[in-house]
């Protein structure tokens, strides 16, 4: 990793300003984005989204041959390039054919992509930025640290200095003076400005329009008062038809910025009068640079379904940490990684992709259905093959790519680690573990592994049979998991059968772009899986349940492994997680729950593959309840707790706070217990109770269920 | 049942609504509005009225001479006119939103850049949603269509909501149901 992107992180993190007011965002954003969207039917709307996003990306010629014909016949100049030097000459031309002095704009991505300020400010052409934030970044020399909220990690303290130097008069910092003074600055800048530049939100290739939305209304200026407009859109910005506009319009500000509509809409279709009665000089530039590429793209022509809303960016439990400056200069967070690695370059995105800790929480709210964490396991994997592994991570994955192997060097550090074996916890693990230490406690390995304490159950033999799949964290830390699940399963009247031949998932390799090992792990696990008749595959680790049922089938598909297709069908339909199979059981009434219990508080945390890619949240609180746990709620209860499997060896700075959040808000709820369905969360949050010395117990639903169903 | 849904709506984005039977019972209350927020002869105290076919002569004339309102718009004057004045066609009542065909240049001088924006809206004019704005406002038919949803707005600075960045601080909506009626 790059010692300027890790001193990046480093200085982000220790920002009191920055993570103060993005967390603080972050948590009212959900609960407004939620109230924005009440009487909504959010999957239904996305789906529309998707779909008309994706028609335009599949058709992109056509559109701009279409918008560029509609715009012309109202007036509009038209002018599409895949070139961003292109574009600043073009503008840079227009600019000096009409000698214009002054520039003022409305916030464009677009030309921050192409770093036209500074193109134009050296031909001696001053450029004035005039939404609120951009103008307070472009006085203090800086870039957006936020696709929608440009200057978030400033405060009213530092805003006010800026200020107060540009007036050449000491300001207090009273917010609504602050604007006041923006508005009196401004204000003369646009009405003498000779030349408008905004960008677009939507292209309308029906009718050539341009829909501009802003909340201060310096889009409307910027768009009526200078004789001259320039409007710079990517082509990812055309739709087909004018009615579509309302459905974008619907999600875009509610995503955004939970509102329901922006201040002002602005839909343009060609050029107006302008105040002095002269017509306006209209051109509208249709920027390609590589969305052309992308469309052509089978995986991340998606990617152009974004309608830049930066939902993503504020659902992120990291981006709320570093905030967007660790990203670069243009597009931040999730999306912006895709949008980096695409019009700059894949090696750009190299450092910055490894901050996608893969929870999810950014798919489950984009309005364009983008599988953000899924592209970015992409890039990952796309960087891998051009660049190779890391060493390090290289003989690690040989060892796991070896079971007798790897088996054995986990036994051998179950001896190895006893010397530092503190009553449960450790602080050196060996290999991939080896460095998790910082604010969290290490499991030991287990004395006695699961798959030999398995050998040793007595059950008795029935008829109907369900393979365990362990996963490395249960058969190898946490066996007692492993026997609690064996002895629910057996009061079911289920024999569990666990093949030997089972080694890990494949997910640590899929998740560090090592996709050849994780095809390698793949097969191995489907051949131990399948050799065995039984009705169910069941695992208590989320990770290993997607793995099994998702990941194999896309590992294969990315490697074009085309062998093991059908089994990995197969196994796929098999497989449940854990709360699942004890649910199925009691509406079976196989199991039932022993009456009158009165247990203990408790909360749940949600693991991050169970409730966002398995869909699996009510089940097991379903199942605590009616055990008789008394069941009180966390706040952010499905925010990453921070593991993400190797992540938190790779990011232990990021990871760290993560954890501690969820500490927090685990300790706020009172409860004496905390339950998951996830062995990994149970590693890295047990860790952190213990670190914190508090006596909360963390179990594994299946270690609190067990003993009260019958 | 639209215009209470638009009035909630629109009040919830800080606007301000009021709701008048008939156009006589609108201009009346809308003069006593402007001097009571201090409209004057100077060009920081004038309204603008960006003229269109709602006004009579009779009316028009009557408010030039008895109030002092301008029916001259230049960006000059809106620049530094504490009220504009002017007609919205359309509302949208699940969104408490104001939308017009704004082509004309006073249509959008005077409800951009004077610090009060006073818009009149036929009750009749209030749609349930965009959608069905769509269907009667369409860009084939207009260049620069214009919605307008509460005043000017920001939180750029610590995400505190703060009214009134470029555009009008103020928002003053004047529903009338008897819209027709002048001549």
């Amino acid at each position: 990793m790059d010692k300027d992107f890790k001193e990046s992180i480093h200085r982000a993190l220790t920002n009191g300003n920055l993570t103060g007011a993005l967390g603080a965002f972050s948590e009212a954003y959900t609960v407004n984005r939620a109230k924005a969207y009440d009487g909504i039917d959010f999957e239904e709307l996305r789906k529309k989204i998707a779909d008309l996003k994706a028609y335009a990306a599949a058709n992109l010629e056509q559109l701009s041959a279409e918008f560029t014909h509609n715009a012309e016949a109202r007036g509009a100049t038209v002018f599409r390039t895949d070139d961003p030097a292109a574009v600043r000459e073009y503008i840079l031309n227009i600019a000096q054919e009409n000698k214009v002095t002054r520039v003022v704009k409305s916030k464009s991505m677009a030309t921050e992509e192409i770093h036209l300020n500074a193109y134009l400010e050296k031909a001696g052409i001053e450029v004035g930025e005039t939404d609120l934030g951009e103008w307070i970044i472009q006085l203090a020399g800086q870039t957006p640290s936020h696709m929608v909220m440009p200057a978030i990690h400033m405060t009213r303290e530092e805003v006010s200095d800026l200020f107060s130097k540009e007036v050449n008069e000491r300001l207090s910092s009273d917010i609504p003076r602050l604007v006041k003074v923006a508005r009196e600055q401004l204000r003369p800048r646009f009405l003498s400005a000779d030349m408008g530049i905004s960008g677009g939100n939507i292209a309308v290739a029906e009718t050539g329009s341009i829909v501009l939305m802003t909340n201060e209304g310096n889009a409307r200026l910027v768009t009526s008062l200078p004789r001259i407009h320039i409007v710079l859109v990517g082509i990812e910005k055309l739709i087909a038809h004018f009615a579509d506009v309302a459905t974008i319009l619907k999600a875009l500000p509610r995503s955004a910025t939970a509102q329901q509509l922006t201040s002002y809409v602005s839909i343009i279709t060609g050029p107006t009068a302008n105040p002095d009665g002269s017509m306006k000089n209209m051109h509208i530039i249709l920027m390609d640079n590589r969305r052309s590429e992308m469309a052509a793209d089978p995986l991340f022509k998606q990617a152009l379904q974004c309608i830049r809303c930066a939902s993503c960016l504020n659902v992120c439990p990291i981006f709320r940490l570093v905030g967007g400056h660790v990203f670069g200069k243009v597009y931040t967070g999730g999306i912006g990684t895709i949008l980096t690695a695409w019009f700059d370059a894949l090696k750009q995105s190299e450092d910055i992709q490894s901050l996608c800790i893969q929870c999810g929480a950014c798919k489950d709210v984009c309005p364009g259905m983008i599988d953000i964490p899924g592209l970015i396991l992409e890039l990952r994997r796309r960087l891998v093959q051009e660049q190779g592994v890391p060493l390090l991570l290289k003989s690690i994955y040989t060892v796991v790519n070896n079971r007798s192997l790897f088996h054995g060097m986990l036994r051998a550090a179950s001896v190895a680690g006893k010397p530092f074996t503190s009553g449960k916890f450790i602080r050196h693990l060996p290999l991939f573990l080896a460095d998790l230490t910082d604010g969290r406690s290490l499991p030991a390995i287990a004395a006695v592994p699961f798959r030999d304490r398995f050998k040793k159950i007595a059950q008795p033999t029935q008829r109907e049979k369900v393979v365990f799949f362990a996963g490395c964290l249960i058969d190898f830390a946490y066996p007692e998991m492993g026997e609690a699940l064996v002895t629910t399963l057996n009061k079911a009247g289920i024999e569990v059968l666990f093949p030997e031949g089972q080694t890990c998932c494949g997910a640590p390799a899929r998740y560090s772009g090592v996709y050849d090992v994780a095809e390698r792990n793949a097969i191995d696990t489907i051949k131990a899986l399948t050799a065995v008749e039984c009705t169910w595959v069941v695992s208590a680790c989320p990770t290993c349940t997607v793995a099994l049922t998702h990941d194999f089938l896309s590992t294969f598909e990315s490697v074009g492994q085309a062998g093991w297709l059908t089994e990995a069908r197969q196994l796929a339909a098999k497989t449940i997680d854990f709360s699942s199979l004890i649910s199925k059981l009691i509406e079976e009434k196989r199991l039932t729950f022993q009456e009158g219990k009165s247990l203990e508080k408790i909360s749940y945390h949600d693991s991050c593959h169970l409730k966002r890619t398995i869909k699996v949240s009510k089940q097991p609180r379903e199942l605590l309840r009616r055990a008789g746990y008394d069941l009180t709620e966390m706040f952010e209860s499905d925010t990453c707790c921070g593991m993400g499997g190797s992540y938190s060896l790779k990011m232990p700075e990021i990871s760290a706070p993560m954890l501690q959040r969820k500490i927090r808000n685990i300790k706020a709820t009172g409860a004496a217990i905390v339950a998951m369905d996830c062995p990994g969360c149970v590693m890295q949050i047990r860790g952190g109770l213990d670190q914190e010395g508090t006596d909360i117990m963390v179990k594994h639903s299946v270690e609190l269920l067990v003993d009260y169903l019958k | 049942m639209l215009y209470d849904q638009f009035k909630a709506k629109a009040e919830a984005v800080s606007a301000e609504v009021y709701r008048f039977s008939d156009r006589n019972a609108a201009l009346s209350w809308l003069v006593d509005f402007l001097k009571r927020e201090g409209m004057g002869d100077t060009p920081e105290t004038a309204a603008l009225w960006a003229s269109g076919p709602f006004l009579t002569g009779g009316e028009r004339q009557q408010l030039t001479s008895g109030s002092g309102i301008s029916f001259v718009v230049t960006q000059e004057m809106a620049a530094q006119a504490r009220f504009g004045i002017n007609l919205m066609a359309w509302a949208l009542a699940d969104t408490g939103t104001l939308a017009d065909n704004s082509t004309d240049i006073d249509q959008r001088l005077v409800s951009s850049l004077p610090t009060i924006h006073i818009a009149l809206v036929p009750t009749a004019g209030i749609l349930p949603d965009m959608p069905s704005l769509f269907t009667r406002l369409h860009p084939r038919d207009c260049s620069y269509l214009a919605m307008i949803t509460g005043p000017s707005r920001t939180a750029d600075i610590e995400r505190v909501l703060t009214i009134g960045v470029h555009g009008p601080e103020r928002l003053v909506i004047l529903c009338i149901d008897a819209f027709e009626g002048g001549k």
